[in-house]
Formats: C-alpha cells, structure tokens, sequence
C-alpha cells in the first residue's frame, strides 16, 4: 500500500520517436516501480529497442519526458545514463573477447592508485559482489573461453560494479539453455531483493509470466497496456501482443518419409582456433517428406555444418551424398543445381545482397541460365516479370514492387524474399538455418506453413535452429548437437523441452 | 536545437536550386556531385582570394569557362579533349574496380607500364605497317591488364589488400620504366631529356579532326575512350558477367553464397581495371602532338598524377561510366582554365587544390545526400502542416 504514494522510479511520459518513413515510438508511457521487475513485451519492430534507447541515451525523443522519482531529468547519452544509475545488458554482449573477465568489468571506471589500475581492489569488489548476488564468475578467464551464460553474468556484474539501480535486460535469454534461463530468472530474483530495479525486454510470454511482477506490451509503435502479471495469462498476453489470436499448435499431416535424399558421412572439420574440432563425425541422413531438426546452442557447429553441406566451406574428412552422389568436390553453384536449396543464418551477409533491387536478389541463384539470361546478357525484362509473379505469390510486402530497394525492406519481407527464391529453386534437398530467426508471430506463422508444404511436396528439410519451440513444433525427428558432436537423436512426440535442453547443455552425455 | 538546424539550411540556400532535380535516387546522385563541385570551386575561389585578391575573380572566371573566350577557340577545345581520353580511362580504371568493391590505386602504374609498352612497341615494330598503332594500342592495354591483373590475384588469393599491393607496384612500375628508357638511346633523348619521337605509323589515326580542332593535338584517343565507357557500362549493367561483378562487390559473401566464384570476379575485375589504365597512357602517348613531333615522356622520379586524377574522377562520377564520361570532360575542362588562369599570374596548382576538394567533397557525398533528402522531408512535411 505504500508504495501507491511513491513516486514510480523511472517514468517514461509520452514518449515519441520517429525516424524517416516511420513512427517507433507514438506516445508511450512506462512506469517502473522500486524492486519490481517489469517486462516489456512486444513483437520485433514494436519499438521495445528503441523506446529503451530513448531511455538509455542512445537516442533523443521528440516528444515526451523521463522523470525519475518524480523529477524531470535529461538523459543525452549512455554517460547522463550512468550516472542515473541505468545499466543495460544489450543483445549481443559487448564485451573485449580477448580480456579476461576482471578487465572487462573494470573497463572505464578503473579502480586507481597511484595512476595505475588497482587489479586487486577491483577483485575484492567484485568476489564481494558476485557472492551477493550469486553471480559465479571466473574473474582470470578469457571472454572468448568463457560460454555465452558466464559472459551474461559478466555483463550483470558490470552494471553492478557501476552501482547501477535501474537495470535493463535486452533479450537476455535468446543465447541461453532452458537450464540457463531457469538461472538467470533466479539472479534477477535475487537482484529484487537487493532493490535493484529490472526492465526485461523480451517476446517470450513463459518467462513473463515466470519472472515479472508487471508487463507493458507495445504493438507496432503504439503503447497497448501495462497490466500486472498475476492479473493476466498468456492468451491475453499474446492477443495484447499481436492484436489478434494466435494458433499456437500447429496442423501436421503424416507424410511417410521416402528414399534417403542427404546423406552425412563421418563429417569433421577443425575449428579456426585451438585444437577443438568444431564438427566431430558426424553421420546422419535426411528422407523425402522429412523435417529434420538439429537443436543446440549456438556455437555447437550448427553453421558449420550448414557451410559444409552448400559448399562454402570445405570438411577435412568425411562424406556428404546428395541422391546417392559424392558432393565433396562440387563447387557451390554445381551444388545448388543437383538440388540443394540455402535458406541461410545470416541473411544480411549471405542471403542477400542489400544494395541490389529486390528483383535481383531474387534472380540471384538463376541469372545465368535461361530465361533469365541469354548468352550472357540478362533478361531484365524477364527478372522483372519473375520477381513480380514471387512477390505475390509469397506475400512479400515491398512498397515498390520488384523494384524495392531490399535494404529498405524489413526483416520478415527479407526473408520471405530468400524464402521465395529458394522454394522457386524447386530442389529435392532444402537446407533452412534460423529460418525465422528475429520475425514476429505473423511472419513465423506463414514461414512454417510455407515449410510444411514443402514436407507434403516430399521434399527433404533440413531445420537447423536455436529456437527449441521451432524445432519441437516443425521437426520429425531431432538430433541434438553439442561441441561438434551429435550426441542425441529423438523423437519430438516422446521428448520434452528439459530433456533436449540437458543434452544441449552437455548433460547426460556419458550414459 | 531544431530552430538552429532551420536556420542553418536556410542560409545554405545552394541545396534548394537543386531540389528540383532530387526527385529521385539517381538524381539525388547528381545533385551531390554537382553540390561536391561547387563546393570545390568555392574552397579555389577563397584560397585565389586569399593570395590574389585583385586577379581572383577573372581567375574564377576563367576558370569557369571565360577560358573559351579567350583567343583560339576550337585549337583550345581540341586540346581539351585531347587530355580528356587519357583521364576518362583512368576513372573508369578506378571506378570499374569500386563496383567489383576494389580500390585501384595502382591505376597511375597500370597507365605507366601502358605507355611504355605502347611506345617500345613505338619505336621496334616499324615491320607492322598499318596495323602499327593497333597493335602499340593492344600491347599497352595487355601490359596494364597482366598488372591489374598480379594485383587481383594476390587479393583473391592470399587475401593481400589491393591498396597495398598497388602502391608499392606503382614505384616499382615507375622505376623500372625510367630506367629502362633511360638506358636506351634509340628511345631516350639525352639532350632534351625526354622521350624520342615514335614511328610515324605508330600515331593514332586523326581521321581528319586536326582539320576542325586546327593546331591542337586531338585524334581519336577521345573517341576511343568514349565508347570503350560505353562498353564498359554495357557490361557492367547488361551482362551476367557484369552482374557477377556487381554483386562480388556490393557482398562478397553473399555472392559466393549464390555461386558466384567471387575469387574470379576479382582477378577479372582488377585485370580490367589494369587494362582500362593501360589503355589510357596509350592514348596519351602515341599522339602525334601538336606540330607533328610528338609526345614525350620526360622520366622524372614523380609518379605520373593522371592515374590519381582517375580516383577525383570516378568519384565524381559515382563510379557509373557513362558520369565518369562527364566527370572527365569537367575535370579536364577546369585544367585547361587553369592554364589560362596562370597567364593572370595565378598558379596552376589551385587547380589541383580545387580538385582535391571536389574529391575531398565527392567521398562525402553520402552527407550531401542524406543533406538533401533531409531538406526534402522537412519541405514534405511543411507542406502538410501548412495544409
């Protein structure tokens, strides 16, 4: 009851920002209490990053105010942040990978004596911290030694040994294990306790409703709601969210697999640095009208993998079969013409090239051939005409047609493009790395209904994903990869998540 | 703050004149290098101010065209054209090589070692007849491929950066030249200090434009290097092969993902590049000059600037051939005002100062750009609240 007579800690009023084309942020308002935790939910492009931005520094609001305890305040950049005591854990780390873990926490307010930086201080500090709040770290090790859970902890310690009180977490669990987020739920209860303030950016509506004490859910720029969670479900969450219901099961038909169509063989390849392979002989195969899932945690081999079968990088031994045919010697472009189609991880640096129109990226893996080309000389009337008839068929939403600058296109369109180019391929073999990796629910919808027509078609896929819930809804079969091995193969009817997320993690190895 | 940013594009009131070309991505392109120019110029006119208040404006003025009032017009006019080929084909070395994503520095040694296998073939290969110039042309054009060409495979290859690599050939290309035609008598001068005069039959044909441009060194150097962009731009924008290079540059990686064999695409892409420099310091070398002696090459230890030009030239042409056409005929145009403008007293390098800031002004094109689209918004949305 008291705190109802408080002053909210940090007061977000009215906050608009737009940038050109678009409004991010349209008059949000964002009240986050002492001791809570408040989670800001959101698809991508809802504006989450950027109304956090505005109150990090990074950006400057047109309109609308920041108060913190009830006074107006103005924050210019991360510095004016820090010294209101807001920290934030971004995305993707900002650390110095070749630093030990000290270093990096200390990295900008150095503990000094006498003009040199004081280590040993700065040790105690934090071994004092990091006990506190059960934050287990190896202060001596490397960043890039560490695995990506301990590097989230060392990022937390950093705000921490800044004195920070408002903390913000972008994201945080998207490179974590079931059993890493069970953990990082834990430090950020402990954190409460220390009344520590937490603003936890995320789209995934278990952990909500896990951790959080109040959600604000943002839709396409426009402040939907702040609601207490207790008060709430996942439903009303996910209608909040997306503006509508969502199916969140999904209709497979039975498709029975077919003749082997990929065909791995004792694949191994070294890594670029140590002695670590990063693929261990590995074997398996992949049916017609089979979706074949590999789980793991990033960094487990799964993009070399996916380099090794379409050719862009070469494995030291083993065999890959395409059709029953040897394809180690293939060039890319003979790989992609016997039949294996690429939606790759990375879709800004492989799978498009951004600078193009987008009827170019998709003629990107046929323009030599006819009709695209004729003896050399491109058929631009023909690109054309193509691109328009996959535009639509595909639902690809561009505000100039084929000739839409790709750059300006978001995300989810992106991909639906390197979707269409690929399935237009028409081959028996699709290879689908982070095939949604970062859409919104619409998107992810229509991608998977477009991926389980391919199934009935009897095509063989191929899923490589770091989302478990992806794995589990689309795949017929899952092998779980760990540091380069295959360590498991299951059936997603018999699994749960925990199960996969154990050999993700490593466990259960040695039975 | 925003009131201060009003009135700041207020005052550069430049940026309107050109709103009305800016309709589109492609002529924003324009509108920025039409703004880089000016802006060149401006930064000249202020340095001629500075150090001859009293000659700067007639400097300015002929600088900016006045030059073609000025005594013999068309022999001028041909002399200007006769200087544009040689710098056209420069640019389109270096700005060929920035669509494939390469920085062909090397473009002056490329130019070099053309010139010098252009005029050995010169002055050995009477036996040609005919065919003699063809061939010096040819022999030029192959030198500064096979150099482009060293520089693309060590890139593709051992990952060396071009920058690099170029740099340092552009030293040894020179070196090597002067030497060599200083140790050879039957091609090196040694009283005036220059190169000889090469085989009659090894001057490019006039095809009778002395008779119009009289008294000026023009032949068809300029018409080969127009259509030789034209050809280039043919295969940048019509063909899979120029749709190869295009993508190697603009993504490496995607463009290997699709099947592009992106090593290939930057050897060829840099032996073009190296041919297209060559061919240049062929043009210029195998006139006939002015009063039928020739052109001559003085080795002198100083690497030759038109190669470096090149890169003020492809800038300012975006690195599209057919505005490196443009861009050339400017820069050249603004050269030859220069030359008049020392007959004032003014010295010839606030030209180069002039355009070392239009390169300077080309490179930040992109803030002109995004200036304009800014300026564009702004009016949009003054509009509608007028409204």
């Amino acid at each position: 009851m008291k705190k109802e007579f408080e002053h909210p800690l940090i007061e977000m009023v009215g906050i608009t920002k737009k940038f050109p084309g678009i409004i991010a942020n349209d008059n949000i308002f964002l009240s986050l209490r002492k001791g809570e935790i408040h989670a800001l939910l959101g698809e991508n492009g809802a504006g989450k990053s950027t109304l956090m931005s505005v109150l990090f520094g990074l950006y400057q609001a047109e309109a609308g105010l920041i108060k913190k305890n009830g006074q107006v305040v103005s924050i210019q950049n991360p510095n004016d942040a820090n010294k209101l005591g807001i920290g934030m854990v971004h995305q993707h780390f900002k650390l110095v990978e070749v630093f030990t873990v000290l270093d990096n926490i200390i990295l900008g307010s150095e503990p000094l004596k006498g003009g040199v930086i004081n280590r040993k201080q700065a040790k105690l500090d934090l071994q004092k911290l990091s006990s506190a709040y059960g934050l287990s770290v190896d202060l001596d090790a490397r960043i890039e030694d560490i695995t990506v859970g301990m590097q989230q902890r060392v990022e937390i310690l950093k705000m921490l040994y800044r004195k920070n009180e408002i903390l913000i977490f972008d994201e945080p669990t998207a490179v974590l294990t079931p059993q890493e987020i069970e953990e990082l739920m834990q430090i950020m209860r402990n954190l409460i306790k220390e009344n520590k303030s937490i603003l936890f950016i995320t789209h995934k509506l278990q952990e909500i409703m896990a951790v959080s004490d109040r959600v604000t859910v943002l839709r396409k720029g426009k402040f939907i709601g702040t609601v207490e969670t207790k008060n709430t479900s996942i439903p009303e969450l996910s209608k909040m969210m997306v503006g509508r219901d969502v199916e969140f099961s999904i209709q497979k038909e039975t498709v029975k697999p077919g003749k082997i169509v990929l065909k791995v063989n004792q694949l191994s390849i070294s890594s670029s640095r140590g002695k670590k392979l990063s693929l261990d002989n590995i074997s398996f195969d992949v049916k017609e009208g089979e979706i074949v899932g590999i789980a793991g945690i990033e960094g487990n081999g799964q993009s070399e993998l996916a380099y090794c079968i379409s050719g862009l990088m070469k494995q030291d031994t083993g065999v890959i079969q395409l059709l029953g045919q040897p394809i180690n010697a293939l060039s890319i472009r003979q790989r992609t013409e016997l039949g294996i189609a690429h939606i790759p991880e990375d879709r800004h640096k492989y799978g498009l090239i951004l600078d193009f129109p987008l009827s170019y990226n998709l003629a990107l893996k046929k323009y030599h051939k006819a009709p695209y080309s004729h003896s050399g000389f491109i058929d631009f009337k023909y690109v054309d005409q193509r691109a328009t008839t996959l535009i639509e068929n595909f639902d690809v939403r561009t505000s100039m047609g084929s000739k839409t600058d790709t750059r300006s296109m978001s995300g989810g369109n992106q991909q639906k493009a390197i979707i269409a180019r690929e399935l237009d391929l028409n081959t028996p073999f699709l290879l689908s790395v982070q095939l949604t990796r970062g859409l919104d629910v619409g998107a992810i919808e229509y991608i998977h209904e477009r991926l389980l027509k391919q199934r009935e078609l009897k095509k063989a896929i191929l899923l490589i994903s770091l989302e478990l819930d992806e794995i589990m809804k689309l795949s017929d079969r899952i092998l779980v990869i760990y540091e380069g091995k295959i360590v498991k193969e299951l059936d997603p009817k018999q699994t749960t998540n925990e199960e996969i997320g154990m050999y993700m993690a490593g466990g259960k190895t040695h039975e | 703050m925003n009131k201060f940013i009003k009135r700041i594009e207020h005052r550069f009131s430049t940026s309107r004149l050109f709103l009305f070309i800016s309709k589109t991505p492609n002529r924003i392109a324009v509108s920025s290098s039409i703004l880089a120019i000016l802006a060149g110029l401006w930064v000249g006119f202020l340095i001629m101010l500075f150090f001859n208040p009293l000659q700067s404006v007639e400097g300015f003025f002929l600088i900016i065209g006045g030059w073609l009032l000025r005594a013999d017009i068309l022999r001028d006019i041909g002399r200007w054209l006769y200087t544009t080929g040689p710098l056209l084909m420069t640019g389109l070395s270096v700005g060929f090589a920035f669509k494939t994503g390469l920085f062909n520095i090397g473009a002056t040694g490329q130019y070099t070692l053309g010139m010098f296998v252009a005029i050995w073939i010169g002055f050995y290969s009477g036996f040609l007849g005919p065919f003699h110039w063809l061939i010096a042309v040819f022999g030029g054009m192959v030198a500064g491929a096979l150099l482009g060409l060293l520089n693309g495979f060590l890139k593709a290859k051992f990952n060396v950066h071009e920058v690099i690599t170029s740099i340092m050939l552009n030293y040894i290309v020179m070196y090597f030249v002067n030497s060599s035609i200083k140790q050879n008598p039957i091609m090196f001068d040694f009283e005036r200090g220059t190169t000889r005069t090469i085989l009659e039959t090894a001057f490019l044909p006039t095809f009778g434009l002395r008779t119009l441009f009289v008294g000026s060194p023009i032949d068809i150097g300029i018409v080969i290097a127009i259509l030789v962009a034209i050809l280039t731009w043919f295969i940048l924008y019509k063909t899979t092969f120029g749709f190869e290079l295009q993508a190697t540059g603009l993504n490496r990686f995607a463009a290997k993902y699709s099947g592009i064999n992106e090593n290939r695409s930057i050897m060829l892409s840099m032996m073009i590049a190296g041919a297209l420099a060559g061919l240049g310091g062929t043009l210029y070398f195998l006139s006939s000059g002015a009063r039928n002696i020739g052109t001559f090459y003085e080795p002198a230890d100083a690497l030759i600037a038109t190669g470096f030009e090149g890169i003020a030239v492809a800038l300012l042409g975006m690195s599209n051939p057919i505005g490196i056409i443009f861009s050339s005929i400017f820069i050249t145009f603004i050269q030859r005002g220069g030359q008049y403008m020392q007959g004032i007293g003014i010295k010839i390098e606030i030209i180069e100062v002039i355009i070392a800031a239009i390169l300077y002004a080309s490179a930040i094109s992109l803030i002109f750009k995004e200036y304009i689209n800014r300026v564009k918004l702004n009016r949009q949305k003054k509009k509608v609240e007028d409204k």
